[in-house]
Order: structure tokens, then C-alpha cells, then sequence
């Protein structure tokens, strides 16, 4: 290097600066370079790592179910990446989570884990799970600089949110026999002590008529080999286009759970481990003693082993369990619920005090002379902006749309609401009357 | 004059024919002592050291009737523990006060040379511009460590007098002895100094492209509230995790049980690529035009 450039550059200048330009061109090509090299990293590592889909040797669908159920893994820990695109309307101001969450507001500050889990229902979430057997479990989600924890030792749970120093008691259950229930009921009735392949054999079966159930590829998802179940409804007028599970193919274990909408784009849902280690978790990850100054709620009659279940099993989910939970959030809702029709394009009706009841119900009481008790006046402005209004031989209504789930809310009050098109609600609703 | 210094005592070394490492370190001694000594320095220092006792002061005021709900981080954290001020005081500063501090400093560096006019004394000594670049940004990276633990530490001591020190809840609600907590605080400003290390380099290649210290300034700070208006756009979801301050409250994630790496990682890694690239744009700039200040 010279030692006095300066004067050099001079030189050269008097040269007819040629060089200099050279030199120039040289020495602004380094953080050129040094750009490109970065951003040739970060576009190329993922390409690579999903060309990089390892070579297996194939595998059934049924051998591929059975080798799920079969799975016996009981530790592991882990992070997890929700992303959930529904496309839901934005509502004003947060209210979108707030009022899913039933709205206990107390300001947001609230470390039930119902609302705190209602929030993974929308938007991209990191989450930290551990588990070690059937009777302790930890789930995290990771903030921007606060966190929420939910710690279940056996009969005890706690939850933790950092944002407002808010510690939440209850009871869990003795044992795991709820968890298992709920695995079961999303199988077909009547499999008590099957092995895993006839387990599988009947899945497919109940499949047969409405899914297709098939062996699409194979995957690396967090550093593990994994086959790719790809599960497809067969009835027209589901809005679910499909449903990818990611299988480790070392153990069994769902490690990643897609379901894309018919009318395609990002999969409307995502999760999935973006690290995995299955040895056991340390015992302290379990432990929780409520920290000094935290404000303790207690809430004991909370369905909190129902989100538990939930959050930590979200890649798990099986073909059946998405619509099927649909209807069973839906079913909280109250009101006379009927359900029409099976598998994937099942409509849920609610009847009378749903809650279209409960916003056509200005409407209604005003026009109580009125049978039909159509929404007047600013009701009716409102529905018209939320939704589209639509007619059949039912009579008349509106039609909220997101990607995935479908509502018609009939004028006088009733609602079907189904992962299916439009058109099979009008025609739901048609046949209803 | 220190400048006067420098050349003089360059003037002494020039009998071996490169500057030996010792050299280098009494010309980096130097540039840090002109930085510090500066009376804009002092004060830039003085004013983040006030903003945490402006925090903590509003904390204690507001949480008087119920608790603190909503602004900056931790902020639910700090009235049981003194320490959590640290943490919101960083956090507090790490948008604005402290890459504006940073890029008064950076920015300064040559253009505020070229300025003075005393550029190109300094490079009459036998320093080679690379190596005066190299000393000039690792003064400045002394002044991104300066800057965050005086915010640091006022923070802690403002912490520690209105609120008291104890026993640390992290974030995941696992306790931990003040022992491991002022660890991990200290840990909290590394990384937020290191955070710091791209806007360094920022202002150091605008400081090459003007000959005046103010727009150089300017200019930075200007990049740097411009590229965190955009990291708020949600459109620009997809560019996002490519700006600089886009991972700074990563620093969070040193608070939790186990720590979680990934978005440290991923931010130490930007500000790594940041650093390089307008480091060598700075240097292809400076080793390349002509001082004629």
C-alpha cells in the first residue's frame, strides 16, 4: 500500500487519468461484490436446501399413516413457525384478535391462554415446544421482546405473559386421557386396540369417498428427511385445495402441517418445526414457580387443556381435524346447530340465537311486526359493506368470504358457515327450507 | 491542536518503511482521545445518559395509580426490578437516540476532516488512507460501546434507585440471581452495540461522499429513520428483513429461557454484511477521490 496516496493519484492524474478509472472501477466492484456475494447467500441457501430433497425409498400412503400412528415418540423439543393467512377483514385498532378471544379485554392484558392462543389465529408466530411424555408439556410464543408461556406439569398449569407480568393458574387434568380422546375422535368410531397398519387401512378408508389420500414427494424440514403426505378433498365445492403433512420418515412424527385454499396463493395455513430434537427435554423446562410481583389469576374453569392440545399439536393435525374443529369452534357459538352433510364439505347451520341474531337483531326488534324481520336502516348498511348480499329461493342474505371459510347469513337469521364455496351455502340453505 | 501531534509524530516513525502495529494503535489512541475529547461528543453522551432517568422517572410517576400498560418494551417489568430499566432504556434508544449519537460521530469523521480542512495533513502522515479509514470506524465502533453502556449504566443506577435490584424474572417467567441478570444485561449491550455496527459503517462511506460534516450527519440519520418508517409499511413485508434495523429488538431474545439465537443470529449477520459492504464502499470512495480540503 502506498504510503501517500494522495499525491500519487495526482501523478497519475497528470497521466491522463486512465489508470485512476481503472483502479476506480476495481475498487467500487468490491462492495458490488461484497453485495452480491450477500444477497447471492440469502436467495441461493434456501433454493438449495429445498433442491436438496433427500432420496427415500418410497413408501404407501397406507404404510406411510401407519407409520404415524405407530410413531411413539414422546420427548422432543423444538420451535415452531405458525403462519395463519385466512383473510379474515381487518378490523380497526387490534380488534381482530380481541374479539375473537370473546372479548374478556381487560385491556389486552389478560394471560388466559384462551386469548393469548386466539392470537396464533392470525398472522406469522414463533413458538417453542418441549414435551416429555404424555403429562408435561411447555409452549412458548415468542414476541417482539415479551413472550408467552404455558407450562403443564401434570395436573398443574401455569401461563405466563411477560407483557403484563401476569401469571394464570389452573388445574389440568390427572391424566392424559383427554388427549388420547381427542386423537381418537378424529379417527373413525370403534378402533380401540388396532395395530397401526390396520389403523391406517382404515383411515383410508373412511378417506375413500371424500379424500384422496397419496405419498407426494419427499422433504428436509428442520434438518430431518420427511415424506410428504398430500391429502386432497374429492367433493366439489371445498375451498380446501390441499392438505400437506410432512412425515419424518425416521419416526413418524408430523413435522409440518400446510393447508392451501382452492383458490390458491399462500397456504393459508402453516406450521411447522423449524428445529427438532427429539432426545428429552431438561426437567426444569416444566418447572414453573409464578415469579415475585407477578400478578396471579386464577382460572381453573378455563378449557385450558383444550388449547393446550391445541397449540402443541398443531402440525399433528389430521386429515379430519380441520374441518371437524371448524365446526366444533362454531359449535361454541350456541344456538340450535345442525350439520349438513359429511367430510370436507360439511356446513354447519346455527339457528335462532346465533350470533347472526345478534347483529340483525336491531333490525329485527324494530320490525317486529315484520316476519321476515329484515335488518332496516343502518344494519342493513352494515351488512351490505361487510358482505355481499345474495338471494335464492331461502330468501335472501349476505355472504361473508375469506379464504377459507365461507358464512351465509340468511335475513332472518340463520347461519351456515362451511370450508365450502359459495354456492354450496345458497344451495345448503335452499334445501333447508 | 492534536492533528499537529499526529503529524509530528509521523514524521519520527517514517525511518522504518511501514508503519509498525504499534504505530497504528497510538493513531487509533489518538483518533478515540480527539473523539471523546470533542465537547459535541460529551454532550451527545450526556443526553443519552438523561433518557433513561427520564424513563425511569416517568415509570415510577405513572405506575403511582395501577400499573404501567403499553409503551416501550419491559416496561410492565421495570417496577419490580431496577434492571428491567436497562432493557427499556436500550430498547428506548436504539431507534433514534443512538444511531442519531452514532451518526454525528460517523459522519464526522472525514467529511468533518475535510471540512476543517485538515484532511490532508492527516494524510501527509505516512498512515496510507486504508489504514486512516480503518482507524477512523474503529473509533467509531469504540463510540457505539461507549455510547450503549453509558445508557447502560445510567439505567442501572437510575434503575437501582427508584425501583430497587433483585432477583430477575425472564421473559419465559424462570427466576434468576441478580448475578446472572446483570450478566445477561451486560450481554443485552453488546448486542446492541454490535446492532450498531452497520450504521457505523453507513455513516462512514456518507462521511466519505461530502466535504461537509452537517450533511453527512444529516444524510445518516436520515437513511436510518427512513429504513424504520419502512420497516412499519406491511407491504413491504417481503424487503423488510433485509434493513438493518429490522432485527434490532432481537436483543430481547438474550431474555429468555433458553436464550433464543435464531433472530440474534440473523441480525448480527446483517449488520455483518451492512458493515461490509459500505465499508468497502467507504474505502473505494476514500482511497479513489481526490482531498483537496
Amino acid at each position: 500500500m502506498p504510503r501517500n496516496e494522495a499525491s500519487r493519484v495526482t501523478g497519475e492524474w497528470d497521466d491522463g487519468g486512465k489508470r485512476t478509472g481503472r483502479r476506480k472501477v476495481i475498487r467500487y466492484g468490491v462492495p458490488v461484490a461484497v453485495a452480491g456475494v450477500a444477497a447471492a447467500t440469502i436467495g441461493l441457501v434456501p433454493a438449495f436446501a429445498g433442491a436438496g430433497d433427500p432420496d427415500l425409498p418410497e413408501i404407501s400412503a397406507q404404510d406411510l399413516i401407519a407409520k404415524v400412528a405407530a410413531s411413539d415418540v414422546q420427548q422432543l423439543s423444538g420451535t415452531v413457525r405458525t403462519s395463519t393467512d385466512l383473510g379474515l377483514p381487518e378490523l380497526p385498532g387490534g380488534m381482530g384478535a380481541g374479539a375473537l378471544g370473546s372479548g374478556q379485554g381487560k385491556g389486552g392484558a389478560s394471560a388466559d391462554p384462551k386469548d393469548k392462543l386466539m392470537e396464533l389465529a392470525s398472522g406469522t408466530h414463533t413458538l417453542r415446544v418441549a414435551a416429555d411424555g404424555p403429562d408435561r408439556q411447555r409452549v412458548s410464543v415468542i414476541d417482539k421482546a415479551a413472550e408467552y408461556s404455558l407450562v403443564r406439569d401434570g395436573a398443574k398449569v401455569w401461563g405466563y405473559d411477560s407483557g403484563s407480568n401476569t401469571a394464570f393458574r389452573a388445574t389440568g387434568p390427572e391424566s392424559d386421557a383427554p388427549k388420547k380422546g381427542d386423537q381418537r375422535r378424529a379417527m373413525p368410531k370403534g378402533l380401540g386396540d388396532v395395530t397401526p397398519q390396520e389403523l391406517a387401512e382404515h383411515v383410508l378408508d373412511a378417506a375413500g369417498d371424500t379424500t384422496s389420500v397419496t405419498v407426494d414427494g419427499t422433504a428436509k424440514i428442520a434438518g430431518r428427511d420427511a415424506y410428504q403426505l398430500l391429502v386432497k378433498p374429492k367433493q366439489a365445492g371445498s375451498t380446501v385445495g390441499s392438505v400437506r403433512i410432512a412425515v419424518d420418515a425416521d419416526n413418524g412424527v408430523p413435522l409440518r402441517f400446510t393447508l392451501t385454499p382452492k383458490s390458491g396463493g399462500a397456504p393459508a395455513v402453516e406450521a411447522g418445526f423449524t428445529s427438532v430434537d427429539f432426545a428429552k427435554p431438561a426437567a426444569s423446562t416444566f418447572a414453573f414457580d409464578p415469579p415475585k410481583g407477578a400478578k396471579i389469576v386464577d382460572g381453573d374453569r378455563v378449557r385450558t387443556q383444550r388449547h393446550d392440545d391445541a397449540a402443541g399439536d398443531l402440525p399433528k393435525g389430521l386429515p379430519g381435524g380441520l374441518p371437524q374443529g371448524l365446526h366444533e369452534a362454531r359449535a361454541g357459538d350456541g344456538g340450535g346447530l345442525d350439520v349438513i352433510g359429511h367430510g370436507w364439505t360439511a356446513i354447519a347451520k346455527i339457528e335462532g340465537e346465533g350470533e347472526g341474531e345478534g347483529k340483525a337483531g336491531e333490525g329485527k326488534e324494530a320490525a317486529a311486526g315484520q316476519k321476515a324481520g329484515v335488518p332496516t336502516g343502518d344494519a342493513a348498511k352494515f351488512l351490505d359493506s361487510m358482505g355481499e348480499k345474495v338471494t335464492g329461493s331461502f330468501g335472501s342474505g349476505h355472504v361473508f368470504s375469506t379464504r377459507l371459510v365461507n358464512a351465509l347469513m340468511t335475513d332472518d337469521g340463520t347461519v351456515y358457515v362451511g370450508a365450502v364455496d359459495r354456492q354450496s351455502l345458497i344451495k345448503a340453505a335452499n334445501a333447508a327450507k | 491542536m492534536s492533528r499537529a501531534e499526529t503529524v509530528v509524530g509521523a514524521a519520527e516513525v517514517r525511518v522504518s518503511r511501514g508503519p509498525s502495529p504499534l504505530w497504528t494503535l497510538g493513531l487509533l489512541r489518538n483518533e478515540i482521545g480527539m473523539t471523546f475529547r470533542r465537547r459535541r461528543t460529551l454532550v451527545l453522551l450526556a443526553v443519552l445518559a438523561l433518557v433513561p432517568v427520564l424513563v425511569g422517572i416517568a415509570i415510577r410517576v405513572q405506575t403511582e395509580d395501577g400499573g404501567a400498560r403499553g409503551g416501550p418494551a419491559f416496561i410492565s417489568l421495570v417496577t419490580n426490578n431496577g434492571l428491567f430499566l436497562v432493557f427499556t432504556s436500550l430498547a428506548a434508544t436504539l431507534p433514534v437516540f443512538l444511531p442519531m449519537a452514532l451518526g454525528v460521530v460517523a459522519g464526522d469523521a472525514i467529511a468533518g476532516e475535510a471540512g476543517a480542512g485538515t484532511l490532508r495533513y492527516l494524510l501527509v502522515a505516512p498512515a496510507g488512507r486504508t489504514r486512516l479509514l480503518l482507524v477512523k470506524y474503529a473509533s467509531t465502533l469504540v463510540f457505539c460501546l461507549v455510547a450503549t453502556l453509558v445508557v447502560a449504566t445510567s439505567a442501572l443506577a437510575v434503575g437501582a434507585l427508584l425501583f430497587g435490584l433483585g432477583e430477575v424474572t425472564l421473559l419465559s417467567g424462570t427466576t434468576v440471581p441478580l448475578a446472572e441478570g446483570l450478566l445477561r444485561a451486560l450481554a443485552v449491550a453488546g448486542v446492541v452495540a454490535l446492532s450498531l455496527i452497520g450504521v457505523a459503517a453507513l455513516g462512514l462511506f456518507v462521511s466519505t461522499l461530502t466535504g461537509s460534516g452537517i450533511a453527512a450527519m444529516a444524510m445518516t440519520v436520515g437513511v436510518v429513520i427512513t429504513l424504520q418508517i419502512l420497516n412499519t409499511i406491511p407491504q413491504l413485508h417481503a424487503v423488510q428483513p433485509y434493513l438493518f434495523p429490522h432485527y434490532w429488538l432481537s436483543f430481547a431474545d438474550l431474555l429468555r429461557d433458553p436464550v433464543y439465537w435464531d433472530d440474534i443470529r440473523r441480525n448480527l449477520g446483517l449488520q455483518a454484511v451492512y458493515a461490509l459492504v459500505f465499508g468497502s464502499a467507504a474505502w473505494a470512495r476514500f482511497t479513489t477521490r481526490d482531498i483537496t480540503a
